[in-house]
């Protein structure tokens, strides 16, 4: 276990250099010139020039990588040249936005994607699947800014049950902060949930079918230790490879959210930032994006682990 | 031995399955018995229906199945009792060794907590004192350093340890009857005798009945009391293992018998004879010999009415067959 654990790690600490080095070089192939959108109005040579080399973009590739690594190591990731603000201090902000956004939505979609793909499958041929089934079905086929929208109209607008915009800190205010949040949660987790509803359903289908669920019936257990214990463990290797591998739809979700609902945080400074070309920013959000998908794989391949015992082993071995 | 003296009784059993491509009937009027402390295997070549009947005696079967017909356990009828019911005989008095070694464990479970578990269910001991008893369990089918097995996951065992490993879990709570569908048919055949020696030991100290199903004989005339023959989901012959080796009436017995090496019949000397033809598939049961389109012997009267199973010669053996190989 723990010789697998070091071979998954060192692979995600390798992949998270190359990350680096794609992010780094990605940004300068990128069409227009960074001093060129810095300079704004004076495009005098001279301006130019003195801007390249306040930011260094007049330096070998190499020193100018070797800087970068070293600052953002150190968790500076220079300052937007938009406002000034350091990137470093706009994460501080927008970040716990994000990360509570994505967790709940997470939280919401597991749990009724997975108590819909059980009832689903348990139920099956009867009203109870029907009606899991068209929900699934809607939860895939509406995109979620509409439902986002639609929400909002309703429940918001309409009969005031929810803030439509806006933001509290949890710390300052934990439950108006749940008020603000829970919304957008559900409507980031609906498309997540029909994935886990569908794969949750059709791998307790297989695992039902199983000799070893018929074993369970036979030593005379409850059809909940069956269904739980015996099926329902099965089929959550599928559901925890499922929900990491969608996880970064999550976070593009994410940021069409929060959008929407006005939330200040990661996704929304994404895009102040692509539209306004402000690099820095840019550079810091990617390599960040890059960064939380191989931790998130990493923490897939260890929930995985734990699951199922054959995988332990095999690493053991390897 | 008498009728009262059953502990099983199965009497005119009849299962078959809606599919979507229509009716399959897998079991027609099944009728058979144990005895306390008896031993009957059950033979018939892949499809007669022999796990269909095994299923359906503690209601097992999936929910696509329509079972009719008696099945009684101590006098007590099973066929369409409660669901609560039957769970309070699964595992404690009918209890099941599968076919599968492979499947037929919980790949994420170790083996000791699915041991455990059928402890835990009917006598509502602790995890613990479950895990103590498992390991005991795992001593007694002869599983080597049974105290550091009972944590391994089914992968880390051989096809023979898995089957002990079942049978372990079968035995747990003392079962009346114990169904062992194929208990060996995956293994190969030193592991098998040692299976079998750990199934009749069962029987010689706590006096438990099986049914063992199987499609080799060899298997049946080591272990068996008495035999039942199934042929397309009917019965076609029933007697005592010496009598039935000595006696075959009915020619599919007889075709089998001559299919396979048999100890003390061919020596494994002569040359495996098959059996010309297949087992049919039925949509509904004929009033007709299912036998007749593969028997030398078949005419109009057998393509015509289904013979009944009765005695012929000696009074516990009977035959299903208009014109039986008589006895010689
Ligand atoms: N769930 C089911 N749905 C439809 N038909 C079934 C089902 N289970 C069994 N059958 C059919 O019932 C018949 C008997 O099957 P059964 O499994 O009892 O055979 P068997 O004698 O145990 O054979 P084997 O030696 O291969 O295990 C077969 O024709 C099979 O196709
Ligand atoms: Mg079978």
């Amino acid at each position: 276990m723990a010789r697998y654990l070091l071979t998954r790690a060192w692979h995600s600490a390798l992949t998270l250099v190359l990350a680096s080095v794609v992010v780094f070089l990605g940004i300068r192939a990128l069409p227009g010139d960074p001093a060129l959108a810095l300079a704004g109005e004076d495009r005098s040579p001279e301006a130019l020039a003195a801007i390249r080399a306040e930011y260094g973009l007049d330096r070998p590739l190499t020193v100018q990588f070797g800087h970068y690594v070293e600052r953002a190591l150190q968790g500076d990731f220079g300052s937007s040249i938009r406002t000034g603000i350091p990137v470093s201090d706009m994460l501080r902000t927008a970040l716990p936005v994000t990360i509570e956004l994505s967790f709940l939505a997470i939280l919401i979609a597991t749990a009724l994607g997975v108590g819909a793909g059980v009832v689903a499958a348990v139920r099956r041929g009867r009203p109870a699947e029907w009606v899991a089934n068209f929900l699934a079905l809607v939860g895939l086929s509406v995109p979620h800014f509409w439902l986002g929208l639609l929400a909002i109209l309703y429940l918001s607008v309409a009969t005031g049950l929810f803030p439509a915009s806006g933001f509290v800190p949890f710390f300052e205010d934990p439950v108006g902060n749940l008020h603000h949040i829970i919304l957008p949660a559900l409507i980031l987790g609906t498309g997540l949930a029909a994935i886990i509803m569908r794969q949750t359903r059709s791998a307790m289908l297989d695992s039902l079918s199983a000799d070893y669920v018929r074993t369970a019936k036979a030593k005379g257990l409850s059809p909940r230790a069956v269904i739980g214990r015996h099926a329902l463990r099965n089929s959550l290797i599928v559901v925890v490879t499922i929900v990491g591998l969608q996880l970064g739809g999550l976070i593009s979700g994410a940021v069409v959210t929060e959008q929407i609902f006005g939330l200040p945080g990661f996704g929304k400074m994404t895009i102040d930032a692509v539209f306004q070309r402000d690099y820095p920013v840019i550079q810091a959000v990617v390599l960040l994006t890059a960064t939380a998908y191989i931790v998130i794989n990493f923490l897939v391949d260890l929930v995985y682990s734990l699951i199922d015992p054959r995988i332990r082993v095999a690493g053991d071995a390897a | 031995m008498t009728a009262g003296a059953r502990i099983l009784e199965v009497a005119d059993l009849s299962v078959s399955f809606v599919t979507e491509s229509g009716n399959v009937s897998a079991v027609d009027h099944v009728s058979l018995d144990l005895a306390p402390g008896e031993i009957v295997g059950v033979v018939g070549e892949s499809g007669c229906g022999k796990s269909v009947t095994a299923m359906s005696l503690a209601g097992l079967l999936p929910r696509s199945a329509r079972v009719t017909g008696s099945v009684r356990l101590r006098g007590t009828e099973l066929i369409g009792a409660p669901e609560t019911s039957l769970r309070r005989v699964r595992g404690k008095e009918i209890a099941y060794i599968f076919q599968e070694p492979m499947t037929s464990l919980n790949p994420v479970l170790t083996v000791g907590r699915q041991i455990g578990e059928v402890l835990q269910v009917h006598e509502r001991i602790s995890r613990k004192q479950a895990r103590a008893r498992a390991i005991e369990l795992l001593s007694l089918v002869g599983i080597p350093s049974a105290a550091t097995r009972v944590d391994n996951y089914p992968h880390q065992l051989s096809g023979g340890m898995r089957q002990r490993v079942m049978i372990a879990m079968a035995v747990a709570c003392n079962p009346t009857v114990l169904v062992a569908d194929e208990p060996t048919t995956a293994l190969d055949v030193t592991v098998q005798a040692g299976i079998l020696e750990v199934l009749r030991d069962l029987r010689d100290r706590l006096g438990t009945s099986i049914l063992i199903i199987t499609h080799d004989l060899g298997v049946i005339a080591d272990i068996a009391d008495r035999v039942v023959v199934m042929y397309a989901g009917r019965v076609v012959e029933r007697a005592p293992v010496t009598e039935l080796f000595a006696h075959p009436h009915h020619r599919y017995t007889n075709g089998l018998l001559n299919a396979s090496p048999t100890p003390g019949r061919h020596a494994g000397t002569d040359r495996l004879q098959e059996i010309p033809g297949l087992v049919p598939v039925l949509t509904t049961q004929p009033d007709a010999c299912t036998f007749a389109d593969r028997c030398p012997a078949a005419d109009d009267t057998c393509r015509g009415s289904a013979p009944p199973l009765a005695a012929l010669g000696v009074a516990d053996h009977l035959v299903a067959c208009w014109h039986p190989v008589e006895a010689t």
